[in-house]
């Protein structure tokens, strides 16, 4: 790729961008969030067209119009929202598209599928519906989709975000088996960790425009960091130790059923205290959603079970801000969140779904501010100005990359729009505090201010419960890790001692009866 | 007996006016495009075709039945393609909201065809009631021989060909959409057409060919209504319009099937007409009984919902507009 340049309206996604792509090598492109990366792959693979610059499939310049052209060059990317239709089973996602010479065959098109697995070492039932399927095992269709048309340049983008350590790892070994076969393969990350570990050479991108690129061996994941953001920046993760630790919620015997009548909870007890970061780990769907929700007062708890919300003492630093509540403790169950936050029960809710629960995409940072306080002062009319002030506070603070404060959230990248959701939250000091992946697809340079923003709010008294899916992160940043597997609570460990393995075994092992988790 | 064969003959021939409306919003719905302008796409073919039949009725004293039936055919499939084309301009290139362009659709096609209505009437002087004859009997001719046979002849071999023809789009239709690449492609399309996109897929054309073939096939059910139905006349007093909602009604009967929208027609038609055959019926509750077919959707709607099963449900992007480089 030769000089790319892509804007969207006002806003230049790439810059005179030069990439490279050589045959069996495992390139990791790097870069903040909102730096073009995804844009730039997405030029070679059909969905954008470049404004300016040329594009060389060995040695030959070519026009990129549509997917359809990329996949005649061979060219295939796995999208990070998969690119799968539910209600059709794996072998018709795979096919889809093709023109293949011969009617619709299935039968065929399971044996080649079920060949192409055994080659790379998957695993894959042609006839399962996609809706049926875990987040990893969409993934592999994606992947399997890709080498059934027959790539040579695979992009895969931020392939690790939802698996576990054990799925990551064997993502991994299929990427290895795909470089000895000869392909180029692209991969975009965040995690440093894993591009030390999987890459042969590393592109780093900073706001649009190509900084450079070196071979994994000589670099480390500080010098990395570097080229990533222009500065320096320090790789730990604090943990400051909070010395008074107050209960703040009690949750006991919690089951919830989904709508669709799937037990997502099953039984689950524990406490959060104030001053402490409580990390819950678990393989997506675990129950981790659900969780939350039931807190939040989002989903109804079965009969049995508790939510008991300790406030906190009068004299703590988070306790002068909020309306006193009965000092006994204050049922959660049955509340609905206006009920729960008339109570005085200051909680503040960073949903997975950011666009879904969190914002509302079509409005601007002001307007969004306003979802939380628009209850606030007297009179039929809304005041717009503190809002508008929050906006910019949070704008400066979190670096929130925006043309303007009324572009409609929507339009911002991933990460700058976590950057609004948690900004938001944060601001209104609240004693319980419940992030669901608050730095997925995060940059790390971002991560790091929201880590530092949760041991502000951990410092102050509050209650933080840090849903997680990195392991690295939450042994790091957390006091103590609650894993949930299926529903069940499989254990809670201290995480200044637990190990990853440790962890990641109690995550994808149930507890059998009577064993000791 | 006669009662029965009566209202079962009634039942079919008002089911197969609906069920062709509905058999083209099936298939424009699997592109994902909801099109409300069913009735007025069947408003266009039906006065089309009747246009077409007059035209050619008056331009020959001996008019040949084959070319009766082209050329109103041909009219009507066209007129309602055209409606259809009309509205995957303004929602699929223009982007306008589907609902809205598919409302306004239903009252421009229902003008249109009620002021040429007029027309033709006017044109038709005499009593001022148009007439195409010989082109209603060609489409009403029913099998010679089979219709003879007792009970079974009055009951299924008693029908113009149209009738034939609904039932086997329907099942050409499930044919096409279950096991060629190209259905397969359309359903992807209606689903999800970001991936149908990344897939390589012409979401655009897929989607201006399906609601237009699916609209001429909806305006088939106009051209029979008023081949057939109503004997080659025109009546502006708004029966299409009703038949066409029906229609749209049958499509979430069916659960977007296209087989099960043939009995679900037929069912339609039979508790339409009902009241007819049900002695002593006071006007107030003949009423009551038309209600019937509407009460049937919602109750298939309402179980459809609790039972959750995927495959039952309408194409997840319905409604909903598609463009490659929106976030």
């Amino acid at each position: 790729m030769r000089g790319i340049t892509k804007t969207f309206g006002p806003i230049v996604a790439n810059h005179k961008v030069d990439l490279e792509i050589r045959r069996g090598e495992i390139l990791s492109l790097l870069g903040e969030n909102g730096s073009g990366k995804t844009t730039l792959m997405n030029m070679l693979s059909g969905i954008y067209f470049p404004d300016e610059g040329e594009i060389l499939v060995g040695g030959q310049s070519v026009a990129i119009r549509s997917p359809k052209d990329a996949f005649d060059l061979k060219i295939g990317m796995i999208h990070q929202h998969f690119k799968l239709v539910d209600v059709l089973t794996a072998a018709e996602n795979i096919v889809l598209g093709l023109r293949e010479p011969g009617g619709l065959n299935l039968k065929a098109a399971a044996a080649r599928i079920r060949e192409i697995c055994g080659r790379y070492g998957f695993q894959v039932d042609p006839e399962q519906k996609v809706y049926d399927m875990s987040v990893s095992q969409k993934q592999t269709v994606e992947i399997v989709k890709v080498l059934y048309r027959g790539a040579d340049i695979l992009i895969l983008d931020e392939p690790t975000a939802v698996l576990t350590p054990q799925e990551t790892e064997k993502l991994f070994d299929v990427l290895r088996n795909m470089k000895a076969d000869g392909k180029a393969v692209v991969i975009i990350t965040h995690k440093l960790h894993e591009v030390m570990e999987i890459s042969d050479r590393v592109a780093v991108l900073r706001k649009g425009e190509y900084i450079g690129d070196v071979a994994t061996s000589e670099t480390s994941p500080q010098a990395l960091t570097d080229m990533m953001v222009g500065r320096a920046v320090s790789l730990n993760i604090e943990r400051p130790l909070v010395e008074t630790r107050n209960l703040r919620l009690e949750v006991k015997d919690l089951s919830v059923r989904t709508a669709e009548g799937v037990l997502a909870l099953d039984n689950v007890t524990f406490q959060a205290y104030g001053g402490e970061i409580l990390g819950v780990a678990g393989i997506s769907g675990s129950g981790q959603k659900e969780l939350l929700e039931a807190i939040a007062g989002l989903q109804s708890a079965l009969p049995g079970a508790h939510i008991i919300y300790h406030p906190p003492a009068p004299d703590e630093p988070v306790a002068g801000r909020h309306v006193p509540v009965d000092r006994a403790g204050e049922e959660l169950v049955g509340k609905d969140p206006l009920q729960i936050r008339r109570i005085g029960v200051s909680m503040a809710f960073v949903p997975e779904d950011r666009l879904g629960m969190g914002l509302v995409g079509s409005m601007g940072m002001p307007d969004n501010m306003m979802l939380k306080s628009y209850r606030a002062g007297h009179g039929p009319l809304a005041d717009r100005r503190p809002s508008r002030a929050l906006a910019q506070k949070v704008k400066e603070e979190l670096e929130v990359v925006t043309p303007s404060l009324s572009t409609p959230v929507r339009r911002l990248s991933g990460g700058n729009v976590q950057k609004v959701l948690v900004g938001r939250e944060l601001a209104s000091s609240p004693t319980l505090l419940m992030t669901a992946y608050a730095v997925r697809g995060l940059d790390i340079n971002t991560s790091y201010t929201i880590y530092r923003l949760l041991n502000e709010q951990k410092k102050q008294g509050a209650a933080v419960i840090f849903v997680g899916e990195d392991l690295d992160v939450l042994l790091e940043l957390c006091d103590r890790i609650l894993v949930l597997c299926a529903g069940h609570v499989n254990g809670v460990v201290d995480a200044r001692t637990a190990t990853k393995e440790e962890v990641g075994l109690l995550m994808t092992r149930l507890k059998k009866e009577g064993e000791q988790a | 007996m006669t009662q029965f064969i009566a209202l079962f003959q009634a039942a079919i021939v008002f089911g197969t006016v609906i069920l062709y409306g509905a058999l083209g919003e099936i298939l424009t719905e699997k592109s994902g495009n909801l099109n409300l302008g069913v009735p007025g796409i069947m408003y266009l073919g039906g006065i089309a075709g009747l246009a077409g039949a007059f035209f050619y009725e008056l331009s020959t004293p001996n008019p040949v039945p084959a070319l009766c039936l082209i050329i109103s055919f041909v009219c009507a499939f066209a007129a309602a393609a055209a409606g259809g084309l009309i509205y995957s301009f303004l929602t699929i290139t223009l982007r306008a909201n589907q609902n809205v362009t598919g409302l306004t659709l239903t009252i421009f096609g229902g003008g249109v065809a009620n002021f040429f209505g007029g027309a033709l009437n006017t044109m038709a002087g005499g009593v001022g009631q148009i007439s195409v004859a010989a082109t209603s009997a060609v489409y009403r001719v029913s099998i010679p021989g089979l219709s003879g046979i007792p009970v079974a002849g009055p009951l299924v071999f008693s029908y113009g060909f149209m009738v034939y023809l609904a039932i086997a789009v329907a099942v050409v239709m499930l044919m096409f959409l279950g096991r060629t690449r190209v259905g397969l492609n359309l359903r992807a399309v209606g689903e999800n057409p970001a991936t149908a996109d990344a897939a390589g897929i012409p979401v655009t054309r897929y989607k201006y060919l399906a609601t237009c073939v699916g609209a001429g096939i909806s305006g088939l059910g106009g051209l029979y209504y008023t081949m057939d139905y109503v004997k080659g006349t025109w009546a502006s007093e708004g029966t299409i319009e009703a038949l066409g909602w029906l229609a749209v009604a049958l499509v979430i009967f069916a659960v977007w099937k296209s087989v099960h929208a043939i009995w679900g027609a037929y069912l339609f038609g039979f508790l339409t007409w009902l009241y007819f055959y049900i002695p002593g019926l006071s006007r107030s509750s003949q009423e009551l009984f038309k209600v019937i077919p509407y009460v049937v959707t919602i109750v298939v709607l309402v179980v459809m919902s609790t039972r959750k099963k995927r495959e039952n449900q309408p194409p997840a992007h319905l409604g909903l507009p598609y463009f490659r480089e929106e976030r």
